[in-house]
């Protein structure tokens, strides 16, 4: 599914991580851990193609990421769903039009009956005509989440989350993305939030990955 | 051209929406496309027009010249006598004939007003020489009437005629680099505006590659919107561009010229194809644009 091969990445001559390996198996469930600036962010990037290594190989869905030409990498997105902290959206369309986005781009017909369930499953049927400026900080996740997941994607990545939510947000939020593990969707969620992860352990087999020094330092420690 | 119908759709679906309508991009694009095509049509009226005139001139003028009598008035009979039997007998002259009084009226009137006090004037006889298709020796025919009649003087007028032609071949020429011109700087006018629109909607282009948007879904919905805007602009303006052309005085002998700026039956049609031009300008510099900057954002 996801294979790192002695990974690294650097900027202005400086690495920012460094003999990264590991394989996330299809269908299982990461949360990346580590102190700000560690690397997290820039791991994600990785798996989602924003990024490229500079040293090593990164395997996404079967292909090697080297050198991958841009239209390939537009095609690997759609099988990869990314939420962000601060989920970013096309301001001036509803959340109906912004969660199908994924579909128009790819050439598929909108569904109204499966965006009104996936609209229905993440809370937001009442807020489809609303434009994003309009939704709480709660509702922008879920929509992003939404949007990530419309193309049923094999990978969901998820950067912080839960960062600008409140408890109970988080724990809705959690529960989302549990129920797509259960779906058979690989699930990456990196978190500084320790009472998330410890919540998550009752409802599903999650791995902790955490990075510190530009190293995966405990991959492979179950929760 | 048929390319160009998908960018061309009214109705605004999703699609055509994903860039936001609104910002200075979308009316500089208008404004200098409406603004270019309004001067594109005055181009190419100058253009035709002048190329009407060389045509003419180097068409009729080049099939008939001119015999000034300059004579002492007791001679001026006998010499254009003199010359119409030299020219009835030249091989190439098709037809010479003396121009009467208000023949002559009718030439000056333009310069000296309809009152013209001919029979006071000291004005020279003029006689009309029509040329067959071969034309005449010119040289010799000079030589002849030199001899039979003095004050004969042939002037079958290469000395002006080849400037003015010149001069109008040289505006023909203008007016074609003026459209060329005028299509460059519409092209770099909306190369500007894409530029700045795709810089002003990075956060746009973010999202769409974010959800797996290719490069090419990305241009081309800058360049439908840009192409769209560039055709409606030079709409616009070439319709303007029209209608001042139309308002302006019909053609007149006596007006010269300036009367004779405007289209003349199917010229008509050539406004009509600057807003298709202005179209694919703008679809290529768009794309251009938008190639370059997807390129730098990788």
């Amino acid at each position: 599914m996801i294979e790192f091969n002695n990974v690294a990445y650097g900027y202005g001559g400086q690495d920012l991580l460094t003999e990264i390996s590991l394989s996330l198996a299809p269908g299982s469930f990461h949360f990346l851990t580590g102190p700000s600036g560690a690397g997290k962010t820039t791991f994600l990037k990785l798996c989602y193609c924003e990024l490229q290594a500079t040293a090593g190989r990164v395997q996404l869905l079967g292909k090697d990421t080297r050198n991958i030409a841009r239209d390939d990498v537009a095609g690997l997105r759609r099988n990869i769903g990314v939420v962000h902290q601060d989920c970013k959206f096309l301001d001036h369309l509803s959340v109906a039009e912004n969660v199908a986005l994924p579909l128009l781009v790819a050439g598929k017909s909108r569904d109204e009956t499966n965006l009104n369930e996936l609209l229905s499953w993440v809370g937001l049927s009442e807020r489809a005509d609303a434009l994003p400026a309009e939704l709480s900080g709660g509702e922008r996740q879920r929509a992003a989440l939404a949007r990530a997941v419309i193309m049923s994607p094999e990978v969901i990545i998820a950067d912080e989350p839960t960062g600008n939510v409140d408890w109970e947000m988080s724990l809705r939020l959690l529960q989302l993305l549990v129920e797509l593990n259960k779906m058979g969707k690989t699930v990456i969620i990196a978190t500084h939030d320790m009472h998330l992860i410890r919540q998550a352990k009752s409802q599903v087999q999650a791995r902790v990955l955490r990075i510190a020094n530009r190293r995966i330092q405990q991959a492979g420690v179950d929760l | 051209m048929s390319f160009l119908l998908p960018f061309l759709k009214i109705d605004k679906t999703v699609q055509d929406r994903i860039v936001p309508p609104s910002g200075f991009t979308a009316q500089l694009t208008i404004l200098t496309s409406a603004a270019m095509a309004f001067l594109a049509v005055f181009a190419l009226t100058l253009s035709l027009a002048t190329g009407r005139l060389a045509d003419r001139w180097a068409g009729e003028l080049a099939q008939s010249s001119t015999v000034r009598i300059s004579a002492p008035i007791e001679q001026v009979e006998a010499q254009t006598k003199a010359a119409l039997a030299v020219l009835e007998t030249t091989p190439g002259v098709r037809e010479a004939r003396a121009l009467d009084a208000d023949e002559q009226r009718a030439l000056l009137e333009p310069w000296f007003g309809p009152s013209l006090p001919l029979d006071s004037l000291p004005l020279p006889v003029l006689i009309d020489v029509k040329e067959t298709a071969e034309g005449y020796d010119s040289e010799s025919l000079r030589l002849r009437l030199a001899g039979e009649a003095p004050g004969a003087v042939l002037d079958d007028h290469t000395r002006w005629r080849k400037p003015l032609i010149t001069a109008a071949n040289r505006l023909r020429l203008l007016g074609v680099v003026s459209l060329i011109l005028i299509g460059g700087v519409t092209a770099a006018m909306i190369t500007l505006a894409a530029n700045a629109a795709l810089a002003a909607n990075g956060q746009v282009i973010r999202v769409l590659r974010l959800v797996g948007a290719k490069d090419g879904y990305i241009a081309s919905a800058f360049v439908r919107q840009f192409t769209f805007r560039g055709f409606s602009g030079a709409l616009f303006g070439a319709f303007l561009g029209t209608v001042a052309i139309a308002l302006l005085p019909n053609a007149q002998t006596t007006g010269g010229f300036l009367t004779g700026l405007g289209f003349q039956g199917y010229e008509w049609f050539w406004p009509f194809v600057i807003p298709p031009f202005a179209a694919c300008v703008a679809y290529g510099a768009t794309q251009f644009a938008a190639k370059q900057t997807l390129k730098r954002l990788m």
